[in-house]
């Protein structure tokens, strides 16, 4: 069985049913998480660096901000939540009882990540918007970039989430990936500025750099060909990621 | 809803059908043959492999030899289309425990792609066929174990399936419930559907089954009609007393025709007339002092007798 758009639709509305029985605990956070940061670095840390990249240290801070909240938000739902729905709830064998295939499942959970990393990024967006901190009509490309790196950190999630062999192993995703990326993918610093020769070509590695430096590229209105080669990284890891877990989630769901 | 092409065709068809895990055969060269409209109970203990045989059936699980065919259409080709029209019941509850039992059913249509106006009617019809409409919206974590369950089958109603697929539809439940449970089943098979259920409750097959098969390490060990099944492995009748190996030869001594079957020191003979052997027992004894039981003789004796408790022709 492949891949069937309605089906994988049935599956990203029973999440989407879920999300809304607690939209507002689930919501409310995602607006909290940017005050806090633009206020504490903003006001904080930002009067003792006055300049970063051209701009004031608070602005250089938002395009990066908005990737991590999307990652974050992706992050935690095809990890802990695919997790417990996968190997506790055993709610995939009831649905692969109906028409929906393994394909589906897996696209489907792939769909609500990136709405998951859309709510949070777009709600980091909406409040850096709020403390005027978006600079012009090119930034709103930006949004674009917010449900690309859900794609990402959802495929490449779901590939991990699908071979975990122990619920508690996440925190090692966690702490050992997604925490190193936050602080060396260009949010605090440029990195490539702290880097030469070869290292700048093995920092390119870092997926979240690739989003971050896309949504600089909106910010300043200012597309070249490495936003070609960010955008196509994304892509071109997501479908990747995604072809092999298709192959796990099948096994993972048959037997 | 599609017709089948003929109404002679058997809704499941499974020829050889084996599964192997790790080296291991779970099942082994099943066949199977269920007409439309009956009850069909697939019997056995724990780990006989009922589940994966159903598994294998609804086309979760491949099997590793031999072929399925459901309403006549192989399930590993046509997987989307059969699963349409059939509806399973899981061993174990699995639902969405923090919505309410309207939610969930409303969620498990959408899987079948039910517009919402058949769904909402279909919802509205299956919370009052399994008499859950008074709770249908309490979260599903506060419900008893009855009530999950009827919940349970209740999803697999969802889409009007001709075939229901059941594993242990009564596990764990009171004799109410379960009782209620089987005149539901019952009223199922009544409006044309083929049931296929698994248990290791005897009673519970010979009230609903019209054929059983009695599976045992993964093999099909005996099939037919509960009554049939009574009828050729044992006699109408049993006497159930309490004695020691030793005892048995003299209390038994001149009966002839008989059928023995021990569990530790409960000895059960069956016989065409066990009156015969319970007058001469309460002749030697001096009265009634083993307990002695005599009644019919049911499909759980031939259940024990087949499935490898110690069994002796007298
Ligand atoms: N995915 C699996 N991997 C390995 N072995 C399995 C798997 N599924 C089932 N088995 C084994 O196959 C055998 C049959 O299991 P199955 O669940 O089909 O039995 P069952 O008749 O349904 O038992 P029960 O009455 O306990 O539900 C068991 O020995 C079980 O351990
Ligand atoms: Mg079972």
């Amino acid at each position: 069985m492949s891949l069937s758009a309605r089906h994988t639709l049935s599956v990203w509305r029973r999440n989407a049913s879920l999300y809304r029985r607690t939209w507002k605990v689930n919501l409310l956070p995602n607006f909290f998480e940017p005050v806090f940061y633009l206020t504490a670095i903003g006001i904080g840390v930002g009067a003792y660096i006055t300049e970063m990249g051209g701009v004031s240290y608070v602005e250089f801070l938002v395009p990066g901000l908005i990737c991590v909240s999307a990652m974050h938000g992706a992050s935690f739902e095809v990890t802990y939540n695919v997790y417990v729905r996968l190997m506790y709830e055993k709610s995939y064998s009831v649905i692969v009882t109906t028409p929906v295939s393994p394909d589906d499942i897996l696209i489907g959970e792939v769909l609500w990540a990136i709405t998951r990393a859309s709510i949070y990024g777009g709600g980091f967006f909406i409040v850096a918007g709020v403390f005027g901190l978006i600079p012009g009509v090119s930034a709103l490309l930006a949004v674009l970039v917010i449900p690309l790196t859900g794609l990402m950190f959802a495929s490449i999630g779901i590939a991990v989430t699908l071979r975990m062999p122990r619920i508690e192993l996440f925190s090692f995703y966690f702490t050992l990936f997604l925490t190193p990326l936050f602080l060396f993918s260009s949010i605090f610093f440029p990195i490539d500025e702290r880097l030469s020769g070869v290292w700048l070509n093995v920092a390119e590695v870092l997926p979240l750099l690739h989003p971050v430096r896309l949504t600089r590229a909106a910010f300043a209105g200012e597309a070249t060909m490495t936003s070609v080669w960010d955008a196509s990284y994304i892509i071109v890891l997501s479908l990747g990621l995604l072809f092999w877990a298709k192959g796990t989630m099948r096994k993972r769901l048959s037997s | 809803m599609q017709k089948t092409p003929n109404d002679t065709q058997p809704i499941i068809e499974a020829r050889g059908v084996t599964k192997t895990f790790d080296g291991i055969e779970a099942v082994s060269g099943l066949n199977l043959t269920v007409p439309p409209g009956i009850c069909f109970g697939l019997l056995g203990p724990n780990g006989a492999g009922k589940t994966t045989t159903l598994r294998m059936l609804y086309g979760v699980s491949e099997p590793s030899q031999g072929q399925i065919k459901i309403f006549g259409m192989d399930v590993g080709r046509n997987t989307r289309a059969v699963r349409a029209r059939l509806g399973v019941t899981l061993q174990d509850n699995v639902m969405m425990e923090n919505m309410s039992s309207r939610d969930n059913l409303f969620i498990h249509g959408r899987h079948h792609l039910i517009g919402e106006a058949l769904l909402a009617q279909r919802v509205a019809e299956l919370l009052e066929f399994l008499e859950i409409g008074a709770d249908a919206d309490k979260k599903v974590l506060k419900l008893s174990g009855g009530f999950k369950r009827r919940l349970s089958i209740a999803m697999s109603l969802i889409n009007a399936p001709e075939l229901l697929i059941l594993d242990e539809p009564t596990t764990g439940l009171d004799p109410a419930v379960r009782h209620a449970l089987w005149s539901k089943i019952r009223g199922l098979k009544g409006d044309g559907k083929t049931i296929l259920l698994t248990t290791h409750y005897m009673d519970e097959a010979e009230r609903l089954c019209d054929q059983v098969m009695i599976i045992n390490g993964g093999k099909a060990i005996r099939q037919g009609a509960p009554r049939q099944l009574i009828e050729d492995e044992l006699y109408p009748n049993a006497l159930e007393f309490d004695c020691s190996s030793e005892e048995e030869q003299r209390l038994l001594e001149g009966a002839s025709e008989l059928v023995k079957l021990r569990t530790g020191t409960r000895l059960m003979v069956f016989a065409k007339d066990t009156e015969q052997i319970l007058t001469r027992l309460q002749k030697l004894d001096g009265g009634n002092r083993r307990a002695a039981i005599q009644r019919p003789a049911n499909l759980e004796d031939v259940f024990l007798a087949v499935t490898g408790t110690h069994l002796e022709d007298g």
